[in-house]
């Protein structure tokens, strides 16, 4: 599905990734834990393709196509969804006219027709019962005046309707509380397929406990620095970072 | 890396050009340029005026010769020199048109590339539309039906003719020609317009609309617009403005009246899309109007206005809620690209009780351009209970335009609630982002924002219209984000 080889990125001439390596197959689940300040953010955003990092080296092959050749519209038009830690408000947008115009957008782009009114509805209110989304707020403007969790569950609702090759998560758990993060989870875990590929960045293991990794891979200084099962996640959980950080840092 | 610099959109959107820009060949009959007595005798003659219309014009022409031109909107221009206009311009027409097939074929094509077809109107819409090339009103549709209603909708120069009694009872009854220097020099030269006049409790079954373009070069626009709405009457009235592109800069000096009795009710809604000049602020229409609402008490005014266009805009669609439980109502988006400079906003004066006024601007700056609201509360002692509520956003594009809020509030009646609310922000480069993630393109985002943005101005216009100023927002800032 995606391969990354060798990856340094910086912004403002700050190096942050530092020949980073990974490989995700299309059915698994990656999930990328790491001290704060290691790139995980970094990282998302490089995939995704923000402006403001500069690919200095190495390559990202997405399911056959040079991933660092795309602008960022047509990366997620490829099928690379990201999850954002922060979901912007868009006000006056509505949710539904803004999903509208990406799905549309995503079609023409593959040279499909664009969605029916009919068709698109009935695909919000199937796909909003994923996150169980309150469908007044597929009707209400991006984002605005959503709760923290609300904003959350409306990025997996979003990836739903997308229907993403490679979704990327950046640290979807944060700030939700634990019924929140069961249902997001759970979505998650239904979107999944063996045709599709999830890459779950976070910074707790309790996310893990719902979405269940196949790899678990420690970035850490802008490398992937270690690479292990679940059970790795455990013990980070129990042992913190700073052992690690020791055995490289040495 | 893929996608655009902010330099590259910048360059972009310099590189935007005016899709109105067409001249129209149709023989014209021009009077000379210049501004003496003689040419507005000339102008009277010619319209075939009474009397009393060219004393009218003789005596606003001799208070505007003692009148100086303001300076103190937030606007810098060349002043236009008023001996080098002509102050007439007519399609060259011998006899009026009998029907729609009588009429030029290259007017007609004129009217295509507008988007606004007569035929494709009056099929697919209902709107009835008072075209108004240069001076003169060419053709009027729909007449008969609203005849029946007793709607009179007509250009000006036939109201003068046909109902002078209502033109001369009305006509600078709100906007005297004393009121300003613009006002003064359109009561002494204006040409055309539109008038329009609903019955006592008849509700006006379709938008009335007027198109205005100014076609000939070197020629100034001086329309009229006179609405009356009778006791219990409602009108919906669009205007639509264009012009083609030309190096120098043409004057639109207009003014609007509208006259809103006990319990009427006008809703008066506008896209203005005049040449702006190039992106070297080259050329472009200098747009200086004056529009003014009475309303009578329970009447309600509506002013709803998108403006993408002019070099230079000075403009203040303002309510005077004379009557008791009295309504004004303005809304407005101001779009500014290149060195586009607007100076606008409305003037709210409550002098009956339990008066009420609601005040939405939303502007929008880019490129170098300037961008100014100007707005005044005026809650007079005998306005007991008066409301008010305004909200004045600003949106920046690019760090080289500017945005600017003066909001002026008069109260001297202690009862008065007055709100005001506003804000700026710069076009968020992380909802860019999110969009683009999501699929979307930079151009298609930007559209998608900016008209949440305007979202509440939007909702006010008939639909029709509503579509069209979505589209001319999306022209008017295509890649214009930096």
């Amino acid at each position: 599905m995606i391969k990354i080889e060798n990856l340094h990125a910086s912004i403002d001439g700050k190096e942050i990734l530092k020949g980073l390596n990974l490989e995700v197959k299309a059915g698994e689940i990656h999930a990328i834990m790491g001290p704060n300040g290691a790139g995980k953010s970094t990282l998302a955003s490089v995939l995704a393709g923000r402006e403001d990092y500069e690919v200095t080296a190495g390559s990202i092959d997405f399911d056959g196509t040079d991933l660092l050749e795309l602008s960022t519209e047509d990366r997620a038009r490829e099928g690379l969804f990201l999850a954002f830690q922060y979901p912007v408000e868009i006000p006056g947008v509505s949710n539904i006219n803004f999903l509208r115009t990406a799905l549309n957008e995503i079609r023409e782009y593959k040279g499909q027709a664009q969605i029916s009114a009919k068709e698109f509805m009935a695909m919000v209110r199937e796909k909003s019962a994923i996150v169980e989304l309150d469908s007044k707020l597929a009707s209400r403007a991006v984002n605005e005046g959503f709760s923290g969790g609300e904003k959350k569950r409306n990025e997996i609702f979003q990836m739903a309707m997308l229907e993403p090759k490679l979704a990327v998560l950046d640290e979807t758990d944060s700030g939700l509380d634990i019924d929140a993060l069961r249902i997001v989870a759970n979505g998650v875990n239904t979107l999944k397929s063996d045709q599709n590929a999830t890459i779950v960045i976070t910074h707790y293991q309790r996310l893990l406990d719902y979405i269940i990794p196949d790899f678990v891979h420690v970035l850490y200084d802008g490398r992937i620095v270690m690479t292990g099962t679940k059970e790795l996640a455990l013990e980070l959980e129990e042992k913190g970072y700073d052992w690690i950080k020791e055995s490289i840092d040495a | 890396m893929a996608g655009y610099t902010e330099n590259e959109l910048a360059k972009d959107l310099e590189n935007q050009e005016y899709k109105f820009g067409f001249v129209t060949d149709i023989e014209a009959d021009t009077v000379p340029i210049g501004l003496n007595e003689g040419i507005i005798r000339l102008i009277s003659t010619k319209k075939n005026e009474p009397d009393w219309l060219l004393e009218y014009r003789l005596k606003a022409f001799a208070i505007w010769k003692e009148m100086t031109e303001p300076e103190w909107a937030h606007v810098h221009y060349q002043k236009p020199d008023f001996q080098a206009i002509a102050y007439y311009s007519a399609p060259k027409q011998t006899k009026k048109y009998e029907s729609w097939d009588d009429v030029d074929p290259e007017m007609k094509e004129t009217m295509k590339k507008l988007g606004i077809s007569m035929e494709e109107q009056q099929r697919l819409t209902g709107v009835a539309v008072d075209f108004v090339m240069d001076s003169v009103s060419v053709a009027t549709s729909f007449k008969e039906k609203l005849g029946e209603l007793g709607v009179i909708f007509c250009s000006f120069s036939d109201a003068v003719q046909n109902h002078p009694d209502l033109v001369k009872k009305y006509m600078g009854s709100v906007v005297p020609m004393t009121d300003n220097f613009y006002a003064a020099l359109n009561a002494a030269v204006f040409t055309d317009g539109s008038f329009c006049y609903i019955p006592k409790g008849v509700r006006c079954p379709m938008e009335l609309s007027t198109y205005f373009r100014i076609n000939a070069g070197g020629t100034g626009q001086f329309e009229r617009t006179l609405v009356v709405a009778d006791e219990g009457s409602y009108v919906s009235y669009l205007e639509g403005c264009t012009a083609p592109q030309r190096d120098e800069n043409q004057l639109h000096a207009a003014v609007v009246e509208l006259i809103a009795m006990d319990h009427a009710e006008i809703k008066y809604s506008t896209v203005q899309n005049w040449y702006p000049g190039d992106k070297e602020g080259k050329g472009g229409i200098f747009n200086f109007v004056t529009k003014r609402g009475m309303c009578e008490s329970h009447a309600k005014i509506s002013w709803t206005q998108v403006e993408t266009g002019s070099a230079v805009t000075w403009k203040y669609p303002s309510c005077i809620l004379k009557g008791d439980y009295s309504i004004g109502e303005f809304y407005s988006v101001a779009v500014t690209n290149n060195y586009q400079q607007a100076d606008t906003g409305t003037k709210m004066i409550h002098l009956g009780k339990h008066t009420k006024s609601t005040i939405i601007s939303k502007g929008i700056s880019a490129g170098k351009s300037q961008n100014s609201y100007r707005g005044l509360v005026q809650i007079n002692k005998a306005a007991h209970h008066a409301r008010n509520f305004s909200q004045c956003d600003s949106l920046l594009m690019t760090d080289e335009c500017g945005a600017h809020t003066f909001p002026y509030i008069e109260c001297k009646n202690p009862t008065a609630k007055i709100e005001h609310e506003a804000t700026t922000s710069k076009i968020g480069e992380d909802q860019l982002f999110y969009c683009m993630q999501r699929g979307i393109s930079e151009e298609k985002a930007i559209s998608l924002i900016v008209n949440g943005y305007c979202k509440e101005v939007l909702n006010q216009l008939p639909m029709e219209f509503a579509v069209e100023a979505q589209k001319l927002l999306a022209i008017s800032l295509e890649g214009s984000v930096g």
